[in-house]
């Protein structure tokens, strides 16, 4: 009773603050209500008994990178900061609205409709070494190449992302 | 426990308000954290199919690991061509790059 | 025997045509002088005469078959093009007929080289003018040594674009640009039907060989005669098929032939420079559909004896009209040239004229005698109409008109070129002694055997061809004396080598008469012309029919006097009062019976508007418009979609989530 207590508190913050995020003209605000949402997904995380899962998001997610946005933001809109005005058509917003309904009504009607069973009764922390293992183990289930393969990514897109940032030499 | 369907209509709802906000919102920033709403609406539903659906495995928790992972990185690459961006156009609005179609 | 050498016959003059005509064609700074150039010209034609008459005399004088022809020789032949079981070949053909049209051609066009000299003399475009009779003596010599049908079509039509070149030779003058456009139009149109009837001939037959002998297999590398189930297949079709391949074939003659109603675009083409008319349009060219069906003619006598009738009327009717026009003519080069209509009508009649075989024989020199009488009289024209023409051109050159209201006691001025004239005249007039008589009688005595109308009606148009002569003879020689134009400009005789070429060719005419004229009386089968063409090939005899030979002298000398009657005194009273009885008669025969304006009323009133106006408004309105409407509508569908890829990027989301949802949708209803 309790998580469900818990699950409609912070389903109630995630769509309030995404609905906000979406439709706040300025953009720093866009941006804090989306730290809300991202706190709140990992809140969810943690009633789903996946810690781990809910720290990363915390630490990658909220702490690192809506950070960077803040920075963008900062970097980009300076004039614009604080006051920065997006005309959005009405109509055309309301027909943008009318077919995100119907996609949703779509996805959930399906997701509702096949009737999944919830198995698990009552649900125990996912324990610290059963991740570590899977993650660096090679066996069948295990992470490994996915580990190290997103490690090189990361590295790649860090590389990447100065590349393409980097401030071009002015010539002559 | 909380039903599943609970956690299907809350990640439907996300991802809709993301689609939403990245079909309506014109500043590029805007846009990317509309995408990052996408994002964790999946995560959100990769994680409670797993937990609740098939407890005892973790290819959900793992594709959710990774793809807050990936999302970093798509970010950093997001926001290193906005910057670009911003830098040649003088503008972060979208229209701004419309040119670049041809 | 050896007749390898007999390929530089045709080489010859396309070497000589390449050498004085690429300078001139590629860069004018590079051309020879008028002088190299004529003489490249005249001796590789010199050349290829003693060539043809070496031919000739080893053919001639080489042992006949066992059946008593002579052997057919094919010493080259290459298959140009195979398709299937159809090929094209390319080769030399010497047969009779082939051997006797070389000696024709090359004696032709070598005097026409020699008399050009004088004739062109300081023409711009000198070298060009040689260049294309090397062409053009190429293109013939091609034409009647062809193996096949379908070589003869390609030198055919290569002899049309050289009489061509050579009619428009004077581009500058609108008139003879007009002639040439008309000669090339005309003969072109009568070529596509003579090309229907070689793809029939060939489709049904399954060659294009000229006889289904074969005879030349023994000696033609790839040569095949027509196979008996192929020719009986042909037959079987109806046996309509190849009457109606040869008759298609004989229009495509007809045309080059000028016969009636496609004679317009000769009299038209005496525009060209009257050398080229002498060689091209009297002596050789214009003979080609006569050769063609000479060439055929074992087809015609075994698979469409009844077909000849076509040929018969055509070149009677023709005969007569041509000769009635040209008695009204009054410019010199027209009069010759339906005079040469009218005799080259005699020599399609005579072909015409042959009938079946007897005794079951499909050749029969006696049955066919018209056979041999047109090839005579194609050889016996060719030499004396061409020393007209150059007579003609002459006085033309002396008096620089064609009219022969400029003309008029010429004798005196011009003595060689006035005998010359007058032998010729006595020739084509048939007065015996000179070589017209023997040919021309050999034709009547034909026609009278096939039937006594044709004799006559034949017999009449030979009278009336001694009396328009003989009128054209005193117009320019005698009659009215043209003093004021004399007196200003003293007309002279032509230089040596114009009259060279005349003197030879009447001592031809009087030679060949005289020899042939005694052997037709006595019976002499050396001096008879059988005696080496002949409709079955053996050697035949000539002999004269007293009755037709004595009625057509009498005739003739009786026109020739009611032409002296009329025209030699220098005042022409009955002319004048003839003129003024009958004037809408001279009105018309002058305006060669409106035949041109028929032509003119045909193609522009009827074909322009009734034909090309709504072909035209078909390409124009529906063709062209089919084309614009798909450029219309590529275009619009363009501009209407390239908005959709607006470069916007919330767009493209929008619509792939649309499409997304619509497709899952979709899927769930299914």
């Amino acid at each position: 009773m309790a998580s469900i207590v818990m699950f409609c508190i912070l389903a109630a913050v995630i769509l309030g603050s995404a609905v906000m995020c979406v439709t706040t003209k300025r953009i720093m605000r866009s941006v804090t209500f989306l730290l809300f949402v991202l706190l709140g997904v990992a809140g969810l995380y943690f009633l789903l008994d996946y810690t781990y899962l809910g720290a990363a998001q915390i630490s990658v997610y909220a702490g690192g990178m809506v950070m960077m946005y803040i920075f963008a933001v900062q970097l980009v809109s300076k004039r614009t900061l604080q006051g920065l005005v997006e005309r959005v058509k009405g109509c055309r917003a309301l027909s943008y609205a009318l077919i995100c309904l119907v996609g949703l009504a779509t996805v959930a009607g399906v997701q509702l409709k096949n009737g999944f069973i919830s198995v698990l009764v009552e649900g125990k922390e996912v324990p610290m070494q059963t991740i570590g293992e899977a993650l660096l183990g090679s066996e069948k289930y295990q992470y490994v190449l996915p580990f190290e393969f997103i490690s090189v990514f990361l590295l790649a897109c860090i590389i990447g992302a100065i590349v393409v940032a980097r401030k071009e030499k002015e010539d002559k | 426990m909380v039903p599943v369907e609970c956690y299907f209509v809350l990640s439907a709802l996300l991802f809709f308000i993301g689609v939403y906000g990245f079909v309506t919102r014109r500043n590029l920033i805007a846009m990317l954290v509309s995408i990052e709403l996408v994002l964790n609406a999946v995560d959100l539903n990769f994680a409670a199919f797993n937990r609740l659906l098939f407890p005892g495995e973790f290819e959900g928790f793992f594709m959710t690991l990774f793809s807050i992972g990936v999302s970093a990185a798509e970010s950093a690459v997001a926001i290193a061509i906005i910057i670009n961006v911003y830098r040649n156009f003088h503008s972060d609005q979208v229209n701004s790059i419309e040119n670049m179609k041809y | 025997m050896d007749f390898t050498y007999s390929i530089w016959i045709l080489l010859l003059p396309l070497i000589s045509f390449l050498v004085i005509g690429l300078p001139e064609f590629v860069n004018k700074k590079y051309s020879w002088s008028h002088k190299t150039a004529g003489l490249i010209g005249t001796c590789s034609l010199g050349l290829v005469t003693v060539l043809s008459y070496y031919t000739a005399f080893q053919y001639f004088t080489a042992d006949r078959l066992a059946d008593g022809t002579f052997a057919t020789f094919v010493p080259y032949n290459v298959t140009w093009l195979p398709l299937g079981h159809l090929h094209f070949d390319l080769g030399v053909l010497l047969d009779p007929i082939s051997v006797m049209m070389l000696i024709v051609i090359s004696t032709v066009s070598l005097m026409v080289h020699i008399y050009s000299f004088g004739y062109m003399h300081g023409e711009k475009g000198f070298q060009r003018y040689y260049a294309f009779l090397s062409l053009f003596t190429m293109s013939m010599l091609g034409l009647v040594l062809a193996t096949n049908i379908f070589q003869m079509y390609m030198f055919w039509e290569l002899v049309g674009v050289s009489s061509y070149l050579l009619i428009g030779f004077y581009y500058t003058l609108h008139a003879a640009v007009h002639a040439s456009k008309k000669a090339f139009i005309v003969t072109r149109f009568a070529d596509m039907f003579f090309l229907i009837g070689i793809l029939i001939f060939g489709y049904y037959t399954g060659s294009y060989n000229f006889s289904f002998t074969g005879t030349e297999i023994a000696y033609g590398a790839g040569a095949s005669a027509f196979t008996v189930a192929d020719s009986a297949r042909a037959l079987a079709a109806g046996g309509m098929i190849l009457p109606t391949a040869l008759v298609l074939m004989f229009i495509g003659g007809a045309g080059k032939s000028a016969m009636f109603p496609l004679h317009i675009w000769l009299p038209d083409a005496m525009e060209g420079p009257t050398p080229v008319s002498a060689l091209i349009h009297a002596a050789t060219m214009v003979v080609a559909g006569v050769f063609q069906i000479a060439r055929l003619f074992p087809v015609w006598i075994e698979y469409a004896p009844q077909a000849l009738e076509v040929v018969v009327i055509v070149g009677a009717f023709t005969a007569f009209y041509a000769a009635a026009v040209a008695c009204a003519q009054s410019d010199i080069k027209r009069v010759l040239a339906f005079s040469t209509i009218s005799q080259i009508a005699f020599m399609m009649v005579a072909l015409g004229v042959c009938l079946p075989g007897h005794h079951g024989a499909a050749l029969d020199n006696h049955a066919q005698l018209g056979y041999m009488a047109s090839m005579f009289h194609l050889f016996t024209h060719a030499m004396f109409k061409a020393c007209l023409f150059l007579g003609a051109g002459c006085i033309i050159h002396a008096v620089h008109s064609n009219e022969m209201s400029a003309m008029g006691g010429l004798r005196k001025y011009m003595p060689i070129t006035h005998i010359t004239f007058l032998i010729s005249c006595l020739a084509i007039a048939g007065i015996p002694f000179f070589s017209g008589f023997s040919s021309k009688d050999e034709i009547i005595t034909a026609c009278f055997e096939y039937s006594p109308l044709c004799g006559w009606w034949m017999t009449g148009v030979a009278a009336m061809t001694a009396f328009y002569m003989f009128r054209l003879y005193y117009g320019i020689f005698w009659g009215t004396e043209n003093k004021e134009l004399h007196a200003h400009h003293t007309p002279h005789e032509a230089p040596v080598t114009m009259t060279f070429p005349l003197v030879f060719l009447s001592i031809v005419t009087v030679g060949v008469g005289v020899v042939t004229t005694l052997g037709g009386f006595c019976d002499w089968s050396w001096a008879s012309f059988g005696s080496i063409v002949s409709a079955a090939g053996t050697a035949y005899t000539v002999h004269f029919d007293p009755q037709v030979a004595a009625t057509s002298t009498v005739i003739a000398i009786l026109s020739i006097a009611l032409a002296t009657y009329i025209y030699k005194g220098e005042k022409q009273p009955i002319a004048d009062k003839l003129y003024a009885t009958f004037p809408r008669l001279h009105r018309w025969a002058y305006k060669r019976f409106y035949m041109d304006e028929v032509y003119q009323f045909v193609t522009h009133k009827i074909l322009f508007r009734y034909v090309s106006r709504p072909v035209q408004w078909i390409d124009e309105k529906i063709i062209n418009g089919l084309i614009d409407f798909t450029a219309w509508g590529a275009n619009e569908a363009g501009e209407t979609i390239r908005p959709w890829q607006s470069g916007d990027v919330r767009q493209y989301a929008v619509w792939f989530i649309t499409g997304t949802v619509a497709l899952t949708l979709l899927l769930l209803c299914l």
